[in-house]
């Protein structure tokens, strides 16, 4: 994004950070306004996810009943064979991939290379999709076993609770960003970011900055991933 | 004359960011309901929360009427009691204080005290002010739902709240669950507008430390929203997933009305826990604009720069940080380890520290001030005087063992009415009084407002100090009547609670002359001119009252010194505009035959 004021090389370090609060205008220097709000709908957002993981300990810490073994309730079944976290493995590993394009398609549309950075986000949108899929096939595995958000065969209820609640939340924030990345991908392919055309519904003219908005929620909403990865299913 | 003000320069920074879109309604409905301007936005938002907060002040006289004279209205019965008391205090604490003072208040002054032609992202921003109001709709509808509004006290706590026997734990538990959350992401929204408003749109040579410190209030306060609501969003889901899929989040197992409930295994604590986590900084999202509004309002009526305006800076950041960390102060009696009541009461007795500097630094504002009694200065005074008196029975609230036994009395009730009511609404009408000329260009009736003022402020102290008082007496709050311990109530109480009430009908009546004068004024107020106070801030400063879309001219102002350069020695008038720079401040004429000094 062109900024209308030359910038003078900051200091570095500390007494940069200092200078950029002390001074008027803009604390975050050429960074636009879309950047910092996004950054701070994350910050609030990890709120909301912070809060939902430390239900879930406080949860799983006070019911008397005994915690489900997440080795074989996540296990499946393949040639005969039980393999833990075979499922959740392939999907992390198709979530953590999918950053990594995202990645490479801010990279290309500041390079303003219009096609590639419209394929990356439309790969990292497919990315996203499979792995919502893989999600509704590991809840439709859950339901079949007799998990519900009320009970379940092998202890505590809080187990189907916090499960459907936190991976429900965290797949709604997955399909919210398919449908941000393919309006993206349209717009990108339109040309609307180099034209600078306004927005259908908001009126903002485009800018290439948008891109790399969408990849900050992108990467956040992966990184809450490894943090649910981590509390369900290797505690 | 070295020193024309403090923090004075007469350089002005090249502009950093572009200039914004502006998007200008084109119809009627794009101009004055689906409006992107900001000050627009702040109307809806301020009558809106008016309007609900009416309808709460209601509430509170049907609860008065019944508590003053029991077994007198028949209207009034257990339930209803209850579900008047919940409504009443949630409307007022979420509906009516956060969305007036964020919503309201930040809308309108953020752009035009920083410099700003409006918000970074109006269309969000409007979109905030629709999710609020659908939020009111659906928390007036659980008026009309079978069983009624939810009656389980603001607090929310469950088991109690979808437990049979409560009122309303059928649609009213879930409207005001949906309610919540609509209105949590309605604020979110504008929540991010605020803060990155502030961060980037500042004007040249407004730095972060020559902000009026209202705006520093709006800043840390919708900060302190943005990272509390997310709790409260989490448990009113949890609550409606306990309640409509049949989880047990918050529900233990246990027998209600003789039947074993599905639930096993929940915490209730975690609830607490959850909801406090919000509710505490709630009360300083409330208290830090109020602090920010008083703060201009003083200095600017009393002709002095504020008092040790860092000090006022860093003291809100601290209180703003301070907030997090002291939310079981509430849950002293609930069951937690002891450990951490000491815990939760030395951060508690901590927050004294801050607070304390911002009084001190009002009165020594005062202090030698050139004070002009007008009713926006009448008000900020008396907030002073409401704060320190709620603030003083925190410090007994806060400790473990005078809490334990004033837990759930009056007691509590007239502290957080002191401290979390009537001051922040005594800024509330300070702030209108002060700002409704820029806003319509017409002055309220002083008189009218004069007498709003005093009998706003005689009875509120007429209503709740005597609940100190009925609480160290023992009386437990949210009582409907006193049933088989009447015998043991005095007859002082009995009294004492009739006095309240017709306190509180006065006050009540008070208000509506405030209101039929907002209208009056509208039409028929004197005309105000751009700057009626001769205030230093920028929107006293703008081309047109009351200022058109876009806030500003041509040019936005260029910021030369603090919000606070009021009767600097030796200039000609009693105060100098931010956007004056120094070579243009009139010097005062020397008196004939001084002596040069």
């Amino acid at each position: 994004m062109a900024e209308s004021a030359s910038q003078e090389t900051p200091p570095p370090g500390l007494t940069g950070v200092i200078s950029d609060w002390s001074s008027d205008q803009t604390t975050f220097k050429g960074a636009g306004w879309g950047k910092p709000m996004m950054w701070l709908f994350i910050l609030s957002d990890i709120f909301i996810f912070g809060m939902f993981l430390l239900g879930y300990m406080v949860a799983r810490l006070s019911t008397p009943d005994p915690w489900p073994d997440p080795a074989e309730v996540f296990a499946l079944t393949m040639f005969g064979v039980q393999i833990p976290l075979l499922l959740i493995a392939i999907m992390t590993f198709i979530l953590i991939s999918s950053s990594g394009t995202m990645a490479l398609a801010v990279k290309y549309g500041y390079e303003r290379n219009r096609k590639v950075c419209g394929r990356l986000i439309l790969a990292t949108a497919a990315l996203g999709a499979i792995f919502l899929g893989m999600q509704a096939f590991e809840w439709w595995i859950l339901i079949s076993d007799g998990v519900r958000p009320w009970g379940n065969p092998w202890g505590a209820a809080q187990f189907g609770a916090t499960f459907f609640l936190i991976t429900g939340f965290h797949g709604t924030h997955v399909t919210i960003g398919v449908i941000l990345l393919l309006y993206m991908y349209r717009k990108v392919m339109r040309g609307d970011l180099e034209e600078g055309r306004p927005g259908a519904i908001t009126g903002r003219k485009g800018r290439w900055e948008m891109v790399e908005i969408a990849g900050l929620y992108w990467h956040f909403v992966d990184l809450v991933w490894v943090f649910i990865f981590a509390f369900f299913y290797l505690w | 004359m070295a020193e024309l003000g403090h923090d004075a320069t007469s350089h002005a920074p090249p502009r950093e960011m572009p200039e914004m879109e502006l998007p200008h309604g084109h119809s009627f409905w794009t101009t004055y309901v689906f409006s992107q301007d900001a000050k627009t936005i702040a109307i809806q938002y301020s009558v809106t929360a008016i309007s609900v907060g009416l309808l709460a002040m209601v509430l509170s006289i049907l609860i008065r009427l019944q508590l003053g004279f029991p077994n007198t209205f028949s209207l009034i019965d257990p339930s209803a009691y209850l579900q008047y008391v919940t409504m009443h205090g949630m409307i007022m604490v979420v509906y009516l204080l956060t969305a007036l003072f964020l919503g309201g208040f930040g809308n309108y002054f953020i752009p035009l005290m920083i410099g700003a032609r409006d918000m970074a992202f109006p269309y969000l921003n409007m979109l905030s002010f629709w999710f609020y109001f659908v939020s009111v709709l659906v928390l007036i509808a659980s008026f009309f739902v079978p069983g009624g509004p939810t009656g389980a006290g603001w607090t929310l706590y469950p088991p109690q709240l979808i437990s049979e026997g409560t009122p309303g734990i059928h649609g009213g538990v879930i409207l005001m669950m949906v309610s919540l959350g609509i209105f949590i992401v309605g604020f979110t929204m504008g929540g991010l507008n605020y803060i990155v408003t502030i961060l980037q749109y500042r004007t040249r040579g407004m730095t972060l430390m020559r902000l009026p410190l209202t705006i520093w209030g709006i800043f840390l306060a919708t900060m302190l929203a943005l990272l509390a609501f997310p709790a409260l969003l989490v448990a009113a889901l949890m609550v409606l997933l306990d309640h409509l899929a049949g989880t047990s989040f918050f529900m233990p197992a246990m027998f209600s009305m003789g039947e074993q409930l599905p639930h096993e295994g929940g915490s209730p604590l975690l609830f607490q826990h959850l909801f406090w986590f919000f509710g505490h900084p709630e009360v300083y999202i409330v208290a830090l604009p109020a602090f920010g509004v008083v703060s201009d309002i003083l200095a600017t009526h009393a002709r002095r720069n504020i008092f040790g305006y860092r000090m006022m800076v860093w003291a809100l950041v601290a209180i703003g940080g301070l907030s997090f960390v002291v939310w079981a102060h509430h849950m002293y009696v609930s069951g937690m380890n002891p450990y951490f009541g000491f815990l939760f009461a030395t951060t508690t007795l901590i927050i004294a520290v801050p607070t304390a500097i911002k009084v001190y630094n009002w009165v020594l504002t005062l202090w030698h001030g050139n004070i002009r009694l007008t009713v926006p200065m009448l008000f900020a005074i008396g907030f002073i005087f409401t704060f320190i008196n709620g603030g003083m029975s925190g410090l007994f609230l806060g400790n473990v063992a005078l809490d334990v036994p004033l837990a759930d009395t009056y007691f509590v009730v007239g502290h957080f009415h002191m401290v979390m009511a009537v001051a922040p609404v005594m800024t509330i009408y300070a702030a209108i009084y002060h700002w409704y000329p820029k806003i319509t260009g017409r002055m309220l009736h002083e008189g009218m407002g004069k007498i709003h003022f005093w009998v706003t402020f005689i009875g509120a102290y007429s209503i709740f100090y005597p609940m100190h008082y009925l609480g160290l007496m023992g009386v437990p709050r949210r009582y409907f009547a006193w049933g088989e311990t009447a015998p043991f109530i005095g007859d002082d109480v009995v009294m004492l609670n009739a006095v309240i009430s017709i306190a509180a009908i006065a006050v009540a009546a008070a208000q509506l002359l405030f209101i039929y004068n907002l209208i009056r004024s509208r039409k028929h107020g004197e005309e105000a001119g751009p700057n009626p106070w001769q205030a230093t801030t920028l929107e006293w400063q703008t081309e047109h009252t009351p200022p058109t879309h876009g806030n500003f001219g041509k040019e936005l102002p260029v910021v030369y010194r603090w919000a606070y350069d009021y009767s600097v020695p030796g200039t000609k008038y009693d105060y100098i505009p931010q956007n004056v720079p120094p070579e243009e401040v009139e010097m005062a004429e020397p008196a004939a035959g001084a002596a040069k000094t």
